[in-house]
């Protein structure tokens, strides 16, 4: 068993180091579509492993598919597999949201999603909301409103957010809807609303009140000006 | 984690038939706890039977007018759906109150049945536990035991069970469909869930091999006024200190009927029957309320850290209570 886990860990490791050499060596982008080539490429030559099963999923539009072990989230194949690091782990337990993608058009924790249960389903990750050079409505939102700080856990907020707008579109109630059959339309969607949604994503760096500036922007309504979330200190400096 | 085989059920049958053979197999469907506990070597099956294809996702009308759910059906679908709304509103609370979206959305109404308690100290392979391992010990009984049992516990193990979803489905009188190599039978939700008593390690009554199919809500007409009230940590994403759901039937400022349960206070959503009898008849006021709460903390055992829980369970009560007679909604 500790044999076992170690090896894993180290696995792990040697892919990431290997793409961090590649990563130095060319641009950014580079290493996740050289990975994903190469992740095609493996799987398509050779059969599965031992312990390995062949899963098909189709990840931003993209058919891939992939030899696995069973106990592989699908946070680690987004990550370890297919160089698609914008899904972070953060608790990796299914706590703070960090790890959040599309499921068939739902929101998930990829953590405790197991990689070979997702066979055949379409999976976005933050790496698959732009068209282009074109942000996402909610990226956009994002940047406009302070919606993060360090940005680790922004594309998990972002993936939730997306999320949370198809689901009130689709009539969806929360903990705090106050009356069950008649849940809020998007431009009625009030603070507390956007906060009980976004509940299971968590910022350390506390960017909160950008977060719910940028839903209010996404749901066409106005957020507040940027001075209204400065520290009321900020705003009393002798002149 | 520990690695093990993976199969896709085809059938119900095929499922059973799978687990009946391999001993230590476990069956996943939303995966929420399990993967979670498979991180942490609390589990280490030999096999992962996967259910979560398995039609067993639908709710229906039952003929006696209540609701059958089928056991794969989503929290989040079963929290959205419109007559789980209407007609037992408290269930929709329950759900929408517990965990966040990304987890209801891959959450099942069988697995929430089948969470284990997140009771640190069982949590944590470092401890001795008598659930993980009987005979062990319990280091939550001279621990840090605010989120532990008030009711209901036992010398061997004072954990509580997590779930939000099965506090409504006790109150309710729910029925969990199972089948097994013998056969379906139907278990009512008080037989479900086990207290720790002398064998801790066991949660429930199932059989090896047995499957949750199905949770069947009797039609009650006065759930319309039924309540979930949560209290909490933080105001959201947080297990229960404690939580209440209740229903109460009245007529003419007079209680006809009164269903209650609670969670967060013992290792199974907790019933009072004296408590129910008592409401029955009396006037729906705070005072009836106030007695009603005195009779269901009567017995409670509260621990160094979770006195507090004695104190906020009657309020809570007497609030859900409250509520319910004002015709329900948010408590």
């Amino acid at each position: 068993m500790q044999d076992d886990k170690k090896r894993w860990w180290q696995t792990s490791r040697r892919n990431f180091l290997a793409r961090a050499l590649t990563a130095a060596g060319g641009a950014i982008a580079a290493p996740s579509l050289l990975n994903a080539a190469q992740a095609r490429q493996e799987s398509s030559a050779n059969p599965p492993g031992e312990g390995e099963i062949q899963v098909s999923l189709k990840i931003n539009a993209q058919e891939q598919m992939l030899n696995i072990e069973p106990r592989v989230t699908l946070l680690d194949a987004l990550r370890e597999k297919l160089g698609l690091t914008g899904s972070k782990k953060g608790c990796d337990h299914g706590q703070c949201g960090a790890c959040t993608v599309l499921v068939d058009g739902q929101r998930v924790y990829s953590c405790l999603a197991l990689a070979v249960m997702q066979d055949g389903k379409a999976i976005t990750t933050i790496e698959g909301l732009a068209r282009g050079d074109t942000l996402h409505p909610v990226q956009t939102a994002f940047i406009d409103n302070d919606g993060f700080q360090c940005g680790y856990c922004t594309p998990g907020q972002i993936c939730a957010t997306v999320a949370l707008l198809d689901e009130v579109k689709r009539g969806c109630a929360s903990a705090v809807t106050p009356e069950l059959n008649s849940p809020p339309q998007l431009a009625q969607l009030s603070e507390a609303e956007a906060r009980e949604r976004l509940s299971g994503n968590l910022c350390r760096c506390s960017a909160y009140n950008g977060i719910v500036a940028a839903v209010q922007q996404v749901t066409g309504q106005t957020p507040p000006e940027p001075t209204a979330l400065m520290l009321v200190q900020d705003l009393e400096q002798p002149a | 984690m520990k690695n093990f085989t993976y199969v896709r059920a085809n059938s119900t049958q095929d499922a059973i038939q799978r687990a009946t053979k391999e001993k230590a197999a476990n069956f996943i469907a939303g995966g929420t706890n399990l993967v979670d506990r498979l991180k942490v070597f609390l589990d280490e099956p030999s096999q992962l039977i996967d259910i979560s294809r398995l039609d067993l996702n639908r709710i229906e009308r039952t003929r006696e007018g209540g609701l059958r759910i089928g056991a794969l059906v989503s929290n989040t679908a079963v929290a959205d759906d419109p007559e789980i709304r209407s007609d037992y509103p408290l269930l929709s609370r329950a759900i929408l109150s517990g965990a966040s979206q990304q987890i209801r959305n891959m959450a099942t109404v069988g697995g929430n049945l089948m969470q284990r308690t997140r009771c640190p100290y069982y949590y944590d392979t470092v401890f001795p536990c008598n659930k993980r391992q009987p005979g062990s010990g319990c280091p939550a009984a001279v621990g840090i035991n605010k989120m532990h049992a008030i009711l209901g516990g036992s010398e061997q193990c004072i954990a509580v069970h997590p779930s939000d979803m099965c506090v409504p489905l006790a109150a309710l009188d729910a029925v969990v469909e199972v089948e097994g190599a013998q056969g379906r039978r139907q278990i009512s939700f008080s037989e479900f869930h086990r207290l720790p008593g002398n064998t801790p390690q066991l949660d429930n009554n199932l059989a090896p091999g047995e499957i949750i199919t199905a949770v069947i809500l009797p039609p009650i007409s006065f759930a319309k006024s039924g309540v979930y009230l949560k209290l909490r940590d933080r105001a959201s994403y947080a297990f229960a200190l404690i939580s209440v759901a209740a229903a109460l039937e009245i007529r003419d400022g007079q209680i006809q009927e009164a269903r209650m349960a609670l969670g967060g206070v013992a290792h199974k959503p907790w019933r009072s029957p004296e408590a129910e009898q008592f409401l029955q008849g009396k006037p729906a006021e705070t005072a009836t309320f106030q007695q009603a709460a005195e009779l269901v903390l009567r017995d409670a055992k509260p621990l160094k850290y979770n006195a507090f829980k004695v104190d906020m369970a009657k309020r809570a009560i007497r609030r859900a209570l409250t509520v319910s007679a004002q015709g329900g909604g948010i408590a």
